[in-house]
C-alpha cells in the first residue's frame, strides 16, 4: 500500500499567547513543532504499513525550515519525505495549498491512501483535507477516531460525528483526515534517529511540480485578509479579595444566585 | 511578495513586533524580510508610515452581478434540525437584507416533511429540498455534489453552514468544485460598505482575530461557529416558497457507505446546553486536583468542562473540551479554574452570561473577560466553596 502522509510545521500552540501591555503577540521561546494533529496522522500511515506492508512517504509544503520536521518524521518511521517549498506559494489560501499539496502528490505516482490531521493548530480551517480529496479525485472521510480493517480494495473505518460516531465504508483510493483518538503516536527510535540523519530529503519547486504559477500562493487564493485585530477584552470585572474564608464566602453566594437563582 | 518602502520605512520595528512569524526585522534602520513570511498582512496593519505593501496582480474578476441570494445550508440528521442552522437564518435575515435580496435554506435529505415549514419560520424566503434516499446518511461526495449542483443552477452570492462535522467536512469539497474562497469557522458575517461578505474568525491560533473577504470569486462561502448568532425568534405565520429539486442519480453515487450510525454523546456530555459548566485548566496540576472541578460541578448541579490542556493530560476525555477545537458553551454561569485563558478556550466560553475566574497568576488573560475574579491558590479556596455550598 502506497501511503502519503501530509504535515505541517506551526507554533507551539502552548508558548503562544498574547501579551496583555501591548496586545501584540508574545514570540519569545515559540517554538516550530509538528502540527499534534499531523502526529496522529504519521502514526496511522506508519502503523498501516507494519501491518499491511508498502511504503509512507511525508509531504509538507512550507518554508526551507520545514525540512526538520520531515526528518522527524522519518525519525518516527517514514521512508520517504518531500519538502515542497517555493516562495511562489507564501500567502496561500486552503484553495491554493491543495492545488499545490495535488500537485506534488501526484508527482510520487499511484496513491492508494492519503492521511491528514483532521486540521492544523494555526489556522484550524480543516479545509485543506477534503480540498485535496477533490483535487486528487478521491473519496475521503474527515475527523476518523479508528481505522479498523484494510483490504485493497476498501478501508473501514469510525468517523466522529457531534452526536456520535459512524461506521464508515470508504472505496480506495482514499483520503482520510484523524482526529487525536485514532492512536497513540510513537516516540523516534534509536535507529529512526539515524535513518533521519542521513536522510535524502528533495525539496521541490513550483517548477518541479509543473504547476500553474497563476494557481499558487497569494495569486492563487480567492480569500484576501483584509484586517488583523486583537480580541477585544471584556470591559468591567470585580477582584474578589480577603481570606481564604470570606473569598469562599463571597463565591458561594454568587455561584448561587447565577445557576440557581438566574 | 512583501514591499518595503525604504524611503518611508523609519525603521520603528512596530512591524518586527507584530510579526506572528517572526519574518520581518528592521536591520540598519530598515525592515527587511525574511523567506518565513507568509503574507498575512499583519505588519501593514501596524505600519504607521506606509511603508509596507503587498504586491497581488489583481485576478481578472468573474461576473460578481451573476450571483445574487443568501443560502444557508439547513443541516438535518437522525430527524433533527441542526440548532445552527436557526442561528444562521437568524444572519442570513440580516446578510439577505442588506443586499436587498432573499434568504434560501437548502435542505439535502431522504424525505422533508415539515422541515421546510420549520425553515421559513425561522426566516427562509425560500427552501430547496432534495429528497432522495441516496441522501439518507450524511456522505462527503453525495452531499457535496447536490450542494454543487444546485449552486451552479441558481448562483447564489453567499453559502453559509455550521462548523459543525458535517459542515466542515463537506463544504470545503464544494468550495473547492466551485474553485471559490472558504472561510472556516467565522464568528462575525457582515456585510461591508463595498457590498462584499466581511467576514470575522480567530486566525493564528486564536491569538488575533482576522477579518477575511472573497472579492473576485463567487459565491462567497462561509462555516460559521455554533451558539454564537442570534437565531429568529420562529414565526409560524411567515411564508415562504418550497421549491423541490432534483438531482442526477449519478452525482448522488457515493464512494463511501455509512455501515451504521452510533448516538452516543445526546445524554452523557451534554456541556453545550448545561446551564452551569464548571471548566478546569493546566494549573490543576493532577488528575486528582481535577476532581475538584467534578466535584464543585456536581454541586452545582452543572457539567464539567476543561481546557485543551486538560485533555491532553488525560484528566478527562475528550468531549468535555471548551474551545476552539472542542465545544463552544453558553452557559448561565461558567467558572474557570486554573485556566490561562489562552483565546482558543475562550472563544468557546465567552459569550457565558457570568464568568469567575480563579486562577494565582494575576496577570492570567481570563481575567480580561472575568465578571469576578480571584487570584489565589485553587488548592485551598476551591475546597473552602465546596464546604460552603455543601452546608
Amino acid at each position: 500500500m502506497n501511503i502519503v502522509v501530509c504535515i505541517k510545521q506551526v507554533p507551539d500552540a502552548k508558548d503562544v499567547r498574547l501579551d496583555p501591555e501591548t496586545n501584540t503577540l508574545s514570540r519569545e521561546g515559540v517554538k516550530s513543532v509538528i502540527n499534534p494533529y499531523d502526529r496522529h496522522a504519521m502514526e496511522e500511515g506508519v502503523r498501516l504499513k507494519e501491518e499491511f506492508g508498502g511504503k509512507v512517504t511525508v509531504v509538507s509544503m512550507g518554508p526551507p525550515q520545514a525540512r526538520a520536521i520531515l526528518e522527524e518524521a522519518i525519525s518516527c518511521g517514514a521512508d520517504d519525505a518531500i519538502l515542497v517549498s517555493d516562495r511562489a506559494f507564501a500567502g496561500a489560501d486552503t484553495l491554493a495549498t491543495t492545488y499545490t499539496l495535488s500537485q506534488a502528490i501526484k508527482k510520487i505516482g499511484a496513491v492508494d491512501l492519503v492521511i491528514c490531521g483532521k486540521q492544523a493548530t494555526d489556522g484550524d480551517t480543516a479545509q485543506v483535507g477534503p480540498g485535496l480529496a477533490v483535487r486528487l479525485d478521491m473519496a475521503y472521510v474527515t475527523c476518523v477516531q479508528q481505522v479498523s480493517t484494510v483490504t485493497d480494495k476498501v478501508v473501514v473505518l469510525e468517523r466522529m460525528m457531534d452526536d456520535g460516531y459512524d461506521e464508515v465504508e470508504v472505496e480506495l483510493p482514499a483520503l482520510l483526515t484523524v482526529v487525536k483518538e485514532v492512536n497513540t503516536p510513537r516516540f523516534p527510535s534509536i535507529r529512526g534517529l539515524r535513518k533521519a540523519r542521513v536522510a535524502d530529503i528533495p525539496s521541490y519547486t513550483a517548477e518541479d511540480i509543473g504547476a500553474d504559477v497563476a494557481m499558487l500562493g497569494l495569486g492563487g487564493s480567492p480569500t484576501q485578509v483584509v484586517k488583523v485585530f486583537p480580541p477585544e477584552p471584556k470591559g468591567d470585572r470585580t477582584i474578589l479579595t480577603g481570606s481564604v474564608d470570606e473569598i469562599a464566602e463571597k463565591l458561594a453566594e454568587i455561584f448561587r444566585e447565577s445557576s440557581i437563582g438566574g | 511578495m512583501l514591499i518595503i518602502d525604504t524611503d518611508a520605512c523609519i525603521g520603528c520595528g512596530l512591524c518586527e513586533d507584530n510579526c506572528p512569524f517572526d519574518a520581518i526585522h528592521v536591520e540598519e534602520g530598515k525592515a527587511v524580510v525574511g523567506d518565513e513570511c507568509t503574507l498575512c498582512g499583519a505588519c501593514i496593519d501596524h505600519c504607521e508610515v506606509d511603508a509596507l505593501t503587498i504586491d497581488k496582480e489583481e485576478v481578472a474578476g468573474i461576473d460578481l452581478d451573476a450571483w445574487s441570494g443568501v443560502w444557508v445550508y439547513a443541516e438535518y440528521r437522525n430527524g433533527r434540525i441542526a440548532p445552527v442552522t436557526h442561528e444562521l437564518l437568524g444572519v442570513g435575515t440580516d446578510l439577505a437584507k442588506k443586499r436587498g435580496v432573499k434568504l434560501a435554506a437548502v435542505l439535502l435529505c431522504e424525505s422533508a416533511g415539515d422541515v421546510p415549514a420549520e425553515l421559513i419560520a425561522s426566516g427562509a424566503d425560500i427552501v430547496y429540498t432534495v429528497e432522495d434516499p441516496a441522501l439518507k446518511d450524511f456522505t462527503d461526495d453525495a452531499y457535496g455534489h447536490a450542494l454543487e449542483d444546485l449552486a451552479l443552477k441558481y448562483k447564489p452570492e453567499i453559502i453559509l453552514a455550521g462548523a459543525t462535522a458535517i459542515g466542515r467536512s463537506f463544504i470545503p469539497m464544494v468550495a473547492t468544485t466551485l474553485g471559490t474562497g472558504l472561510t472556516a469557522d467565522c464568528t462575525s458575517l457582515e456585510i461591508g460598505d463595498d457590498g462584499h461578505l466581511h467576514q470575522t474568525r480567530p486566525a493564528f491560533g486564536g491569538n488575533i482575530m482576522a477579518t477575511i473577504m472573497c472579492p473576485n470569486h463567487r459565491p462567497q462561502m462561509s462555516t460559521v461557529r455554533p451558539m454564537v448568532m442570534q437565531a429568529n425568534e420562529s414565526d409560524a405565520s411567515r411564508t415562504g416558497e418550497v421549491i423541490s429539486e432534483t438531482i442526477a442519480p449519478e452525482r448522488l453515487i457515493s464512494r463511501c457507505r455509512v455501515v451504521k450510525s452510533v448516538y452516543t454523546e445526546s445524554n452523557q456530555v451534554n456541556i453545550t446546553e448545561a446551564d452551569v459548566v464548571v471548566s478546569g485548566g493546566r494549573g490543576l496540576e493532577t488528575a486528582e486536583g481535577f476532581r475538584l472541578v467534578e466535584e464543585l460541578a456536581d454541586l452545582l448541579g452543572g457539567a464539567v468542562g476543561a481546557t485543551r490542556a486538560a485533555v491532553d493530560a488525560d484528566w478527562i476525555g475528550y468531549p468535555h473540551q471548551v474551545g476552539q477545537t472542542g465545544k463552544t458553551v453558553a452557559s448561565k454561569l461558567y467558572v474557570a479554574c486554573g485556566i490561562s485563558g489562552a483565546i482558543q478556550h475562550v472563544i468557546g466560553m465567552k459569550s457565558s452570561e457570568t464568568i469567575v475566574a480563579i486562577n494565582r497568576d494575576e496577570k492570567a488573560t481570563i481575567f480580561d473577560i472575568a465578571d469576578y475574579g480571584v487570584v489565589g491558590d485553587l488548592f485551598e479556596i476551591l475546597p473552602a466553596v465546596i464546604e460552603k455550598l455543601k452546608k
